[in-house]
């Protein structure tokens, strides 16, 4: 699955983020075809959700370029907003509300006609009829998420960020929002999404990037990551290396350069 | 541009719609909100009262300006909260990266500050009349008293926009409220301030609190209000400026 001719979705290019003398991003480079499904993979403190953060115009980048959807994130964040959706770490949904009330909320920010009926329709597709005219307040946090993702999905944004959109979820709910995700894929959002499960990258992912040390240090599918290990080491293993082994290798021999 | 600026609203009214219905669901904000100024009321009216000197004027009449000013002090310090919350669990962030008036989101807080403090205020006032209240007020002057505890609410609350963006405990929000809530006791809220010593008296003749309760005073006696009220206004209108621009400055600061 190589990168079509299509424009990308998504476009990055040298992107560089400090902390004060702290450079979490160090000249970052990624591309995203449109309707694919790109994990980024990296260990807490990688910079994964700064990354996100920029991209979502929630945050200013030092230098390099990012264009969203045609739109460049530092000079057109207006345009950007209007073309992606941010599914935050935490589910970012008001317990306070019920959950169909959280979807309308978002449906009328996005000056759709019927919010009511965007609403319903969101409901039942993320099998939360039942819960929805309960407060989010008495939800499982598998029901959170899937709201959570219901309301990133509300006016159809051609991308989607999900930012560790599994984490603390329990094995069925973590499925279930697999499902989600790959659905809206086949529909044709491109979702960027980031994790440090790498079972999530190998189910998920159409391509997956790792970012070590501020940088992507490999981009590719899953069979070409899987290339990278040296032929020596898998005639001893009798099963395939998992994505896993290829991500401690790679990042482990980085890291004594 | 008007369209601009019809979906900036539509985008305000929406999240206004939303903090309301927080209040609508715990209207315990509101009661906990008037317990510390009726209880100062209880306490001065019934216990203080009889020892302070006014000028004969009813104690409940002389009081209760300061103690309305007491209570939106105290009903602000839940929109920090609640701006807070919403900043700690991620849904700020949410709106923020959607395609609205960026703003917006503050002035849903905004405006839901100023009825939760208005309910708040006419809770209290309920409870003045009921120790003896009595106002010659007419409808102009009624007009003046709500159109000042507004304005005043307004300032507050944009003030209180800059700790529930940027604090970083819900300690440290709740606690920026107190020096307001005190800041009446130094002023002609509880006593005249010709009784306080030098340097406290002329502070308290000259902070925003003493020009503000005064014009109050004057309107619920129905006598005319002469310069103070220009004062209490230039003080409300010059506070709210600097807490609108340093809560803009947070915000930008926050959202990038």
């Amino acid at each position: 699955m190589t990168m079509t001719a299509a424009t990308p979705a998504l476009r990055i290019a040298g992107l560089t983020k400090s902390y004060g003398d702290h450079a979490v991003l160090r000249g970052v480079d990624l591309d995203a075809a449109p309707g694919s499904i790109v994990a980024l993979l990296g260990s807490n403190g990688a910079g994964k959700t700064t990354l996100v953060r920029i991209l979502a115009t929630l945050l200013r980048m030092d230098g390099g370029t990012a264009v969203v959807n045609g739109h460049d994130v530092a000079t057109r964040p207006g345009d950007v907003r209007g073309s992606i959706s941010l599914t935050g770490q935490f589910a970012a949904v008001d317990e306070i509300l019920t959950g169909r009330e959280n979807l309308t909320l978002i449906a009328r920010l996005r000056h759709l006609p019927d919010p009511g009926a965007v609403a319903d329709g969101l409901l039942a597709r993320f099998a939360l009829a039942e819960a929805g005219a309960r407060r989010v307040a008495t939800y499982s946090g598998g029901m959170r998420r899937r709201l959570d993702l219901a309301m990133s999905l509300i006016g159809d944004p051609p991308v989607i960020f999900l930012d560790e959109p599994t984490t603390g979820l329990d094995p069925e709910a973590r499925i279930e929002v697999w499902r989600a995700v790959r659905e809206l894929a086949a529909a044709g959002t491109t979702v960027l999404l980031t994790t440090q499960y790498l079972e999530e990258a190998e189910q998920l992912a159409d391509r997956i990037a790792v970012l070590h040390e501020g940088r992507i240090i490999v981009d590719g599918t899953l069979a070409e990551l899987k290339q990278l290990l040296p032929p020596a080491q898998v005639e001893y293993v009798e099963k395939q290396p998992t994505l896993e082994e290829v991500f401690l290798a790679l990042t482990t021999t980085r890291t004594e350069i | 541009m008007p369209t601009t600026i019809r979906r900036g609203v539509a985008d305000a009214a929406a999240l206004s719609g939303r903090s309301l219905r927080h209040i609508l669901r715990s209207p315990d904000t509101i009661v906990t909100t008037a317990v510390t100024p009726i209880a100062l009321l209880l306490l001065f009216v019934c216990v203080f009262g009889g020892a302070i000197d006014t000028g004969g004027e009813e104690y409940v009449n002389y009081l209760l300006p300061g103690i309305l000013l007491i209570t939106v002090a105290t009903g602000i310090s839940y929109t920090a909260y609640r701006l807070f919350m919403d900043v700690s669990g991620g849904i700020f962030e949410r709106f923020q990266s959607m395609p609205i008036a960026r703003s917006a989101v503050l002035w849903g807080h905004v405006v839901t500050s100023v009825v939760a403090n208005l309910l708040a205020l006419a809770l209290v006032l309920l409870v003045a009349l009921a120790i003896g209240f009595r106002t010659g007020a007419g409808v102009l002057a009624w007009l003046g008293v709500v159109g000042i505890l507004v304005l005043f609410t307004l300032t507050l609350t944009w003030l209180a926009v800059i700790p529930g963006l940027t604090a970083k405990s819900v300690d440290a929000v709740s606690g920026f409220s107190y020096p307001l809530i005190f800041l009446p006791f130094i002023s002609s809220a509880f006593v005249p301030t010709a009784g306080m010593p030098g340097p406290v008296g002329w502070f308290a003749e000259h902070q925003p609190v003493t020009s503000i309760v005064d014009t109050l005073r004057d309107l619920f006696a129905g006598q005319p209000v002469g310069t103070d009220i220009w004062v209490a206004l230039g003080w409300c209108v010059g506070l709210l400026a600097v807490a609108y621009l340093g809560a803009m400055r947070a915000h930008d600061r926050r959202v990038a």
